[in-house]
């Protein structure tokens, strides 16, 4: 017998699921009101939720005390210059994983996984050394590094997992159609597998992007992104919290609207080959 | 030209021997039938010779020409997987051209002859649709499709129909059996369905443990099957073995009978008694199971209807010009 749905019933998971929607994103929504709070406002007991005395001066500040052009710009380019190599490296691994993969295979993917296990503050003494030593401290090549092999496991996992799904069959028709395999790749698989590409993609970039332990250990100010500019607002004399939320709104703000356009795409992604 | 022979061909993953030796000659413009149990090596020996697979020892010659290190494409064949495996963000078009726009050939050929590979096929108002928007047995067909389009030395096809319903495989058979007489090519079909591989082949290849049992035209298999693993595959229902004093009063190990080949007698004098235990009606035919004591169970096929039911006494006399005898080893032993 299929389950009657009643309309109380779908009220009452309505209104469940928008109480449960606002749960995950009152912090945001606290942050972008804050960040237009003085900062009397912005710690006051009892908060005001909208009945306040608005004001853009935060954002003001924060751009004249830090330049947030100049961390924006290098979180692209560790974000999206990590992302990118780390495609390039995890699309061949995933590709012959999934494709010819050995007895060892499995074992390598779970090794992979093993690396992220581990809390990265374990091996921070001898990264920095490292870095110190060449030269890397506070340099864009430097965090892009670190970070493109902090997610690689992440990456080669998510593209492996689209790549099995496609099936074997189709590869070895277009194999017998005489596709080689350049053409067998321009013309079958990268068609097919565009959307796991484009997902990964942009998961990776999110991930990158809001990357704190590596990046506010390994920059201070040449290559340091936003992530250090948000931080540089708890300060020893004290918490700004106006400020901080202006800061934090601006960070996030380029990548909340890529995730907005994208969310389709990331949520397919996500639960890829859940559902058939 | 279309000839393929397999010399000693092998195939072991490892140390697991799934081909054990393969020899079979295969004429021009025949149909083909690999058919055996799950497992028996068929759909490896199929790949073998598409080259998807390649061979651990032995020769496999198109038209004289060893194959073994040419790769699939170069082998001049075609091949419909079971899967279908039609490319699914291309059209029916497309997924029926890309073999030719691989080789290179021209843009109006190209469309000529997808157009008369899609009338063949009644496909030619589906040609701009997407596979998924298309029935099982409407892919099936652009599957085909892709294989004749290339005009291949043979085609290659592993068990295309398992997928479909049954009224739409009776259908897709005779299809495809006509669009093989039509163009003339040499085929080379899987299958696990005796049915079909009576029906469609010229000749059957039956496998078994990855060893050729008997290669021969569908009536010689069913008449003079070599051994008892063929007489019991091929037939249906499968034939009646019996072993003991019976046998040996007829100089053998074990005589196979089958169904069809016994007479059915209600409390008849001689031939084998027994207690019908099931009796199946068709209309067209009655099939009996039948009780036979220290016999065992006997199937008996009977064509029309018999009023008979569970509990009646029967007695089943087989054609003594019908009984198949087998020796210790299993292998028939032809008077």
């Amino acid at each position: 017998m299929a389950r009657m749905v009643t309309t109380r019933n779908k009220v009452i998971s309505t209104a469940a699921a928008w109480l449960v929607g606002f749960l995950i994103f009152f912090p945001i929504l606290w942050m972008v009101l804050a960040s237009f709070k003085t900062e009397l406002e912005a710690f006051a007991i009892p908060p005001s939720f909208l009945f306040f005395h608005w004001t853009t001066e935060n954002y003001v500040t924060v751009q004249e005390r830090s330049d947030y052009l100049h961390h924006a710009l290098n979180s692209i380019v560790i974000a999206g210059g990590s992302t990118l190599i780390a495609m390039l490296i995890a699309i061949p691994a995933a590709w012959s994983m999934a494709f010819s993969p050995t007895k060892r295979t499995k074992d390598i993917l779970l090794w992979m996984l093993s690396t992220k296990m581990m809390p990265p503050v374990g091996v921070l003494v001898p990264i920095y050394l490292i870095y110190r030593n060449f030269g890397l401290l506070d340099t864009r090549s430097g965090l892009i590094f670190i970070l493109c092999l902090g997610n690689l496991p992440i990456v080669i996992w998510m593209l492996f997992t689209y790549f099995k799904e496609i099936p074997k069959d189709i590869l070895e028709a277009a194999r017998m159609d005489g596709a080689t395999i350049g053409r067998e790749l321009i013309y079958v698989l990268t068609p097919m597998a565009v959307p796991g590409l484009a997902s990964t993609l942009l998961l990776n970039l999110i991930l990158a992007w809001n990357e704190a332990f590596w990046t506010l250990n390994l920059s201070t100010l040449e290559a340091a992104p936003l992530t250090v500019f948000i931080a540089s607002y708890s300060s020893p004399e004290g918490l700004f919290w106006a400020k901080l939320s202006a800061a934090s709104t601006l960070a996030i703000a380029p990548i909340l609207v890529l995730g907005w356009f994208s969310q389709r795409q990331l949520v397919r992604g996500l639960t890829f080959g859940a559902v058939k | 030209m279309g000839q393929i022979t397999l010399q000693g061909v092998q195939k072991s993953f490892g140390p697991v021997h799934i081909i054990k030796g393969a020899d079979l000659e295969i004429a021009d413009g025949s149909f083909v039938v690999f058919v055996g149990p799950s497992g028996c090596g068929k759909t490896t020996l199929l790949r073998l010779i598409a080259g998807l697979e390649d061979v651990t020892g032995g020769a496999i010659l198109i038209d004289g020409r060893n194959v073994v290190d040419v790769p699939p494409a170069k082998r001049g064949l075609s091949m419909v997987f079971q899967s279908y495996a039609l490319y699914p963000h291309m059209s029916v078009r497309g997924n029926i051209a890309f073999g030719l726009k691989m080789a290179g050939v021209a843009k109006d050929e190209i469309n000529r002859k997808v157009e008369a590979a899609a009338a063949t096929l009644n496909l030619t108002p589906y040609l701009e649709r997407k596979p998924r928007e298309l029935s099982g047995g409407q892919r099936q067909r652009v599957a085909i499709g892709r294989a004749i389009v290339r005009e291949p030395k043979a085609f290659l096809f592993d068990e295309p129909l398992s997928n479909l319903d049954a009224a739409l495989r009776v259908q897709m058979r005779l299809e495809v059996t006509r669009l093989q007489k039509q163009l003339g090519t040499t085929a080379i079909y899987v299958t696990h369905d005796q049915v079909e591989a009576m029906t469609m082949a010229d000749k059957i290849v039956v496998l078994n443990g990855g060893k050729i049992e008997q290669y021969g035209s569908p009536l010689e298999l069913y008449e003079k099957p070599n051994n008892l693993f063929v007489a019991g595959f091929i037939g249906s229902p499968k034939m009646n073995f019996v072993t003991g004093e019976l046998a040996k009063q007829r100089g053998a190990t074990t005589i196979g009978v089958r169904p069809e080949h016994l007479k059915v007698e209600r409390d008849g004098q001689g031939g084998w008694h027994g207690t019908v235990s099931v009796a199946e009606h068709l209309g067209s035919d009655t099939f009996l199971y039948v009780d036979a004591g220290p016999l065992g169970m006997l199937t008996a096929r009977y064509v029309g209807e018999l009023d008979l039911h569970p509990g009646d006494k029967v007695s089943l006399i087989p054609d003594p010009a019908r009984i198949h005898r087998f020796d210790d080893s299993g292998k028939s032993i032809h008077a």
